[in-house]
């Protein structure tokens, strides 16, 4: 049951485009998960400790701008038909 | 002052009765064919919200006011599994949708080949870790009210709250019965239902949103005061613990997925990929806008309450306190709505699986189904089960709640809950991504992990003392250290839900791959395990079913036992309007089979309706041999395919040969005409006058003279046409190959004085030009032949040669190891298109005398030639007719 889809190695702009958009929207939690970590290094430096009230202002606009990408990247992938 | 516990009462009811009218309509609708906006994507992204449950809506708070912004983890998570739907969520809607997948349970099962057994471990699991989140939410309403009794000046004993969540509970299970199981749809979807969770949807965001807007402007005095009241707050410092961070993150992520209630909205109800495009976003906002305000309204509720009240309810106290009795209410109504839809939907969920996986296996195995059988009778087992299984869940719920006691015991359950049900994570996405997990594998890591999670944080959770005695959590069971439930392998100082989750995922995933690799699936497994991973790739399903012994009316009559009767004729007659046969009774395909088989998987589950067609085609079943048929078959196919793709490459290549053969047979078609016409030609001029001239002799008085004279002629013609047929013959014996050639050695000098004398070139009054220096060289060769060659060109020469004095030289020399010898003459030649063709037969150009010759005379020399092994060739460019004759090269010998 080893039948490929034959698939082209190059594709024209259009399809080439709407790949990259599904490597954008495979790409979009990894990039909300390395934001949303970041306050942890805070945390193990030795200055002084960070208010909870900026932690809450960073929290809250890595919030907003998972969001809006992932709006646009909804956007973007709506407006093509899909494959196959 | 304050709002009378009576008139909270009745809204609620007023509010309930709300509800029932909304989804009252939607269903009427939907029954309608109006789906339009019921399946919108708006909807659909509202009624995942049954994520945030009662204990969002009241306990975020308290969390945020014990741990800061670390409640914010469990909404992030959800974030996160949205906006990266691209990876799991896309991939399981269309499983959801190919399979007609009707509960977690039910993808477990029919993943791995179908399997009961799977299906009652996933439904016990579920059942176990999702009853103290019911019996939590009942806590959360009857909390609530008692807030407004004591607000109303009535203290709650516990009994007043038990009594109430009786009351909570009875009144969710009618609700749940009414819309959950009225549905006779196949395809197990509930509108009213959905609807009416949307609705409560945006009833929480708004009570949650007015709520955080009373406190930030109107007690926190403005954003940026709230902001500087946070700063100098107990949880003013960022103090995360990094661990916690994390999992927790992990966990609301992987319950978000895994909650029976959640794959209930998210992939049963699910209209289609267009309405994930909208939640991918529209979700995670929601959840934001969820949050924006709990942790302001911690910070101001433990700055102005007073010291020890409960922070859990900061959202209806901080209203209540300063007399915003009608947000109290709303408050109240949100909070009543975030508790009801997540009772209803996860009730709903478990008495599905219940239903299909638990209970229907049993009335089958014990013959419930042989008795008499009617159209319907099969579906009214299964509603009357599901609506006993909401009943118990409630119950169930009801009575964890009054055995627990309330209190902060149960406001742990919460993240304990999540962790049970977190348990199918490894198996579920082992199932939809890797081909090489088996049902034993699963089921090991289900145990095991389920397993691990009773004994280090379900039973743990009752309390020091209550189910594991203090000695068993400090030194283990039977003194067996290394099995403490908050140190497994004396690994101490983990947070006791991070070191629980961390253990059971970890043996549970680990079980579940070591288990899978040593053992073998049988072949449904491996059939449906290529649908699940393959799933975007699949065209058609392979047929699960070789052969069937069912006819079609018999299981016609099965299928209207499940699904009732409209429903299943529908389907009956459109396959056999698809299949080209009038009526109802389809041909009894495979393919046929296997449709009917996935329509029933959507009402009873995959494992019942296998077992069911099972019955029915008496147990033909797939085998391995089957499937290696069918992958044969494919391979065969292609192969077939590439043949034919070589063949039609070999086939156009014969096909040009062809051609080119036809070609070459047409043109020497019309060579043999024309060979045909000429020689008639030729042989019927010289009769013509031998003809005439005897005509004469005979008939005509004449002179001695007159009559030698044309006895001359008729003798002279008489000879050209024995010359002529003396050529053909010649020719005809050298281009059979059948002359003889009599090898001599001679001079090459001397043969060319004897063809100069030969051809009369001198009487013709043709100069030769020679070296006889250069023709010394001994031949070994056929001479005489030879010698026609040479006579022949020269004599070309002299009758062709068109300059007033004509010149012929001819020139012997090596060209690289041959000796050719060169006749070139003088005159204007050979024009360039006529040179392919003078070595033809009859060829001769466009002459005025033409003395003698048929044009039979260079084709001749070019056969001698090529028998003799050399060639003779046109030489352009020489200043007129030059003709090379190359010598054969073994037959030259130097003259010495």
């Amino acid at each position: 049951m080893s039948r490929q889809p034959q698939s082209s190695v190059f594709l024209e702009k259009k399809t080439y485009r709407r790949r990259r958009m599904h490597d954008a929207a495979r790409a979009l939690p990894v990039l909300g998960l390395i934001l949303l970590m970041l306050p942890l290094l805070w945390t193990a430096s030795d200055g002084p400790a960070t208010s909870n009230a900026d932690a809450t202002l960073y929290v809250f606009a890595v919030w907003c701008l998972l969001v809006l990408l992932a709006a646009l990247v909804s956007r973007a992938l709506r407006r093509d038909p899909p494959e196959k | 002052m304050s709002v009378a516990f009576n008139v909270v009462v009745a809204v609620a009811l007023a509010y309930v009765v709300f509800l029932f009218g909304v989804a009252f309509l939607a269903e009427r609708r939907a029954e309608r064919g109006h789906k339009g906006w019921l399946t919108s994507p708006v909807i659909y992204t509202l009624s995942l919200s049954v994520y945030c449950t009662g204990w969002t809506f009241y306990g975020a708070v308290g969390f945020a006011a014990r741990s800061g912004l670390e409640f914010a983890s469990i909404y992030l998570g959800p974030t996160l599994v949205m906006i990266g739907w691209w990876w799991v969520l896309r991939r399981l809607v269309r499983i959801g949708q190919a399979q007609r997948i009707t509960s977690i349970a039910d993808l477990i099962s029919s993943r791995f080949g179908k399997s009961t057994q799977l299906g009652v471990i996933v439904t016990v699991m579920a059942v176990v870790a999702g009853t103290p989140y019911i019996a939590l939410q009942l806590q959360s309403v009857t909390l609530s009210l008692s807030v407004f009794a004591e607000a109303g000046g009535t203290m709650w004993e516990q009994a007043d709250q038990y009594g109430a969540s009786i009351w909570v509970a009875a009144g969710l299970a009618f609700f749940t019965i009414l819309f959950g199981t009225r549905n006779l749809d196949a395809n197990e979807r509930h509108h009213g239902i959905v609807m009416a969770i949307a609705v409560e949807a945006i009833v929480k965001l708004v009570a949650l949103m007015a709520v955080g807007i009373f406190v930030v402007w109107g007690l926190g005095g403005g954003p940026a005061a709230t902001l500087a009241a946070i700063e100098v707050s107990p949880i003013a410092e960022w103090q995360q613990s990094a661990s916690r961070w994390v999992s927790l993150i992990f966990l609301a992520a992987a319950a978000f997925l895994c909650l029976p209630r959640m794959f209930q909205v998210l992939v049963v109800e699910n209209p289609d990929e267009r309405s994930l495009h909208f939640a991918s976003w529209a979700f995670p906002l929601y959840l934001m806008l969820m949050c924006i305000f709990v942790l302001p309204i911690a910070v101001i509720g433990l700055n102005i309450m007073p010291v020890g009240a409960n922070p859990d309810l900061f959202v209806l106290t901080l209203p209540l306190s300063y007399g915003e009795d009608r947000l109290a209410v709303l408050s109240f109504l949100g909070g009543f709505s975030s508790a009801t839809s997540m009772v209803i939907v996860a009730s709903l969920a478990l008495a599905t699986m219940v239903s299909n996986h638990i209970v229907l296996p049993i009335w089958l195995r014990s013959g419930g189904d042989q008795g008499a059988s009617q159209s319907g009778d099969v579906r009214r087992v299964i509603v009357r089960t599901r609506r006993i299984s909401i009943a118990a869940i409630l119950a169930l719920g009801y009575v964890y709640y009054w055995v627990s006691g309330g209190g902060t015991a149960l406001a742990a359950i919460g993240l304990v809950s999540f962790t049970g049900a977190v348990q199918v994570l490894p198996v579920m996405l082992g199932g939809i991504f890797w081909r090489g997990a088996t049902r034993h594998g699963a089921a090991a890591g289900l145990l095991i992990g389920f397993a691990i999670w009773l004994w280090t944080l379900f039973l743990p959770s009752f309390g020091v003392g209550a189910i594991i005695s203090a000695d068993v959590l400090a030194n283990g069971p039977f003194g067996l250290g290394w099995l403490r439930p908050e140190a497994f392998f004396g690994i101490s100082g983990l947070d006791p839900l991070v070191h629980g989750l961390f253990w059971s995922l970890l043996l549970n995933a680990g079980a579940f791959f070591v288990i899978s690799i040593l053992t073998f699936p049988n072949p449904l497994e491996r059939l449906q395990g290529a649908q699940f991973v393959n799933v975007f790739e699949q065209g058609e399903a392979t047929p699960m079913w070789s052969r069937s012994d069912a006819t079609a009316e018999d299981l016609l009559i099965m299928s209207q036992r499940i699904i009732g009767a409209g429903q299943a004729q529908e389907i009956f007659a459109s396959a056999a309007k698809a299949q080209g046969k009038q009526g109802y009774l389809p041909d009894v395909t495979p393919d046929f089979v296997a449709r009917l088989e996935r329509e029933l998987a959507g009402s009873v589950g995959a494992a019942t309706a296998h077992a069911m067609i099972g019955r029915m085609t008496q147990g033909a079943s797939l085998s391995v041999d089957d499937l290696i048929a069918v992958a044969d078959e494919a391979a065969q196919i292609m192969e077939y395919s590439n043949q034919l793709e070589a063949k039609s490459a070999e086939q156009e290549r014969t096909a040009r040969a062809l051609r080119e053969a036809n070609t070459k047979l047409k043109a020497l078609s019309v060579q043999k005409d024309a060979f045909l016409s000429q020689i008639s030609h030729e042989l019927r001029t010289p009769m013509t006058s031998i003809r005439s001239f005897s005509e004469i002799l005979r008939d005509m008085e004449m002179t001695s003279d007159e009559k030698a004279r044309h006895a001359g002629i008729i003798h002279d013609e008489a000879l050209r046409l024995t010359r002529l047929l003396d050529d053909l013959l010649d020719l005809s014996v050298l281009e059979n190959g059948t002359v003889t050639l009599h090898t001599q050695t001679g001079d090459l000098s001397a043969l060319l004085d004897r063809a100069v004398r030969a051809s009369g070139a001198e009487g013709a009054g043709l100069k030769v030009h020679r070296n006889t220096a250069q023709e010394a060289m001994i031949l070994a060769a056929d001479l005489d032949r030879l010698a026609q060659v040479f006579i022949n060109i020269i004599s070309n020469a002299a009758k062709y040669c068109d300059a007033d004095a004509p010149e012929l030289t001819i020139k012997v020399h090596r060209v690289g190891a041959a000796t050719v010898v060169d006749f070139i003459d003088n005159g204007s030649g050979v024009s360039e298109d006529s040179q392919d063709m003078i070595f033809e037969k009859f060829s001769r150009l466009a002459d005025q005398n033409r003395a003698g010759g048929a044009g039979l005379g260079l084709a001749i020399c070019r056969e001698i030639m090529v028998r003799l092994g050399g060639a003779v060739t046109y030489l352009p460019g020489q200043g007129g007719a030059a003709f090379r004759v190359t010598l054969p090269t073994l037959d030259v010998l130097a003259a010495q």
